[in-house]
């Protein structure tokens, strides 16, 4: 049989994923999420009485701690199941990352297991991260001058 | 490539399982089944090692043998450099053969020992294959507790380890003939579903088979697919139809019974090397033993799947191989 033909049956009987419903659940949660960082800085702001910069920094502290101690308790895996990029694109995705990489090459040693697998799902985030702040640094800097 | 045997019986088989499979609607066949993924290991990987060891232990102990009067082992998984079977093979110091043929070696093992028996190479053989869940999704995937979304379309690698004792002794379940496949590769590039990837092997090799031994589809009680999933399982029949003119009937795909689909998160069904023998290991053989049906084709089906030649933008290669099991009359 030709791979085109083939390939057409795979097609026909292979399902579609629902993108609208993953994209609705990622909007709420991501959304959902967005809420909860902006409340922790009104709390931190109020209650330790700090400017609103410094208190982005503690409501960053915060999720990542969450997102970790989650993924180590064995829930966030459940939780990213369900929301998918909702959970995957704020920071609690990163924190996540690193996380289950580290908690899966610990047994392998704390240098050649932990230090050169942590970044094995986020390396790319970290390297595509440099390179588009350079890009769009420059792009910045020609069009709308220093 | 079709073999046949004359004096090659399947006498006893063993299987040990995960969590998932417990649960799953076989989960009372399985003559022992670990209520989480570790075992008392330390690693995923040593806790697959040890379900190879643990189910040869209970499969000489139904036989009545001891390790030295084993003459070789055959044993395969999904694992780099197949590290599950060559643990497992240096504890228990028997003459040993390591196969990879990704989710087909099960069938290739028995293919291989059946050879060796017959032809008198060796007296007895125990064909064993693994496979863990957590240890292919670090090996292949992501880390487990990522748990990155997977389309519905994808398989769950079963946990399990499986052994089969061939020999001449005339008990248990004739071996009678095998067909070992070609590889085929149909472009399909997509990881996630190997259903698609697999059928046309599993298709060809079916065809093949039923043309060299002369045979009709009906003439098998039940032709049993690896591990194609529940939309593998319409590919191929599909496939089948359109290519070759054949109506599979009594048909069944191993994957899409060894779960219970709905009430499981098992996406479309089970997969790796040890789903396949896990149905037919209980479920199957138990039937053949009271009589129900009488002859079997397993097709275990394999993805040739590795990483890096993923990354390299290269198409999925597959294969499958038969063998058909006979009731002793």
């Amino acid at each position: 049989m030709e791979k085109r033909k083939y390939q057409g049956i795979v097609k026909k009987y292979t399902p579609k994923e629902n993108r609208m419903y993953n994209s609705l659940v990622a909007f709420f949660v991501g959304g959902f999420m967005g809420v909860l960082g902006e409340v922790l800085i009104e709390l931190y702001s109020y209650f330790f009485n700090i400017p609103t910069k410094e208190a982005s920094v503690f409501m960053i502290v915060t999720l990542i701690f969450l997102g970790c101690f989650l993924t180590c308790l064995g829930f966030f895996d459940r939780f990213v199941h369900f929301a998918k990029c909702g959970l995957i694109v704020p920071i609690t995705g990163f924190a996540h990352a690193m996380q289950s990489a580290a908690l899966e090459y610990r047994k392998e040693g704390i240098v050649m297991g932990l230090g050169s697998n942590i970044f094995k799902l986020s390396g790319s985030v970290i390297m595509l991260g440099v390179v588009s702040a350079y890009v769009f640094g420059l792009l910045r800097l020609f069009i709308m001058g220093a | 490539m079709t073999n046949y045997y004359n004096n090659v019986f399947l006498n006893m088989v063993s299987t040990v399982s995960g969590p998932y499979e417990a649960n799953g609607p076989f989960g009372k066949l399985y003559d022992k089944s670990y209520s989480d993924f570790y075992f008392g290991e330390k690693t995923f990987e040593q806790a697959e090692s040890r379900m190879i060891d643990e189910s040869i232990d209970i499969l000489l102990n139904k036989i009545g043998k001891t390790r030295f009067q084993i003459d070789l082992l055959i044993s395969g998984d999904l694992m780099n450099q197949l590290v599950s079977s060559n643990y497992a093979a240096s504890r228990l110091g028997i003459p040993f053969l390591g196969i990879y043929n990704a989710c087909a070696s099960s069938v290739e093992g028995l293919i291989i020992g059946a050879n060796m028996v017959e032809h008198r190479c060796c007296n007895n053989v125990i064909c064993s294959v693994s496979s863990h869940n957590n240890s292919a999704e670090k090996q292949f995937r992501y880390p487990v507790e990522y748990g990155g979304p997977k389309p519905r379309y994808t398989t769950f690698t079963t946990t399990g380890g499986c052994s089969a004792y061939l020999s001449r002794d005339k008990k248990g379940i004739r071996i009678d003939s095998s067909t070992i496949g070609t590889v085929c590769d149909m472009g399909i590039k997509d990881v996630y579903n190997m259903g698609g990837v697999m059928a046309c092997a599993c298709g060809d090799t079916i065809y093949k088979h039923l043309m060299n031994t002369k045979r009709e589809v009906g003439y098998y009680d039940l032709i049993l697919s690896g591990d194609l999933g529940i939309y593998g399982k319409k590919i191929l029949t599909h496939y089948m139809k359109t290519e070759y003119n054949v109506d599979l009937k009594n048909y069944d795909d191993a994957a899409s019974m060894i779960f219970d689909i709905d009430s499981q998160p098992v996406y479309a069904g089970g997969s790796g090397p040890a789903c396949l023998p896990l149905v037919a290991y209980s479920y199957v053989i138990n039937k053949m033993k009271k009589g129900e049906i009488n002859r079997v084709l397993l097709v275990a089906t394999g993805a040739l799947m590795n990483t890096s030649m993923v990354n390299q933008k290269l198409s999925i290669p597959s294969i499958a191989h038969a063998i058909s099991l006979e009731v002793i009359k």
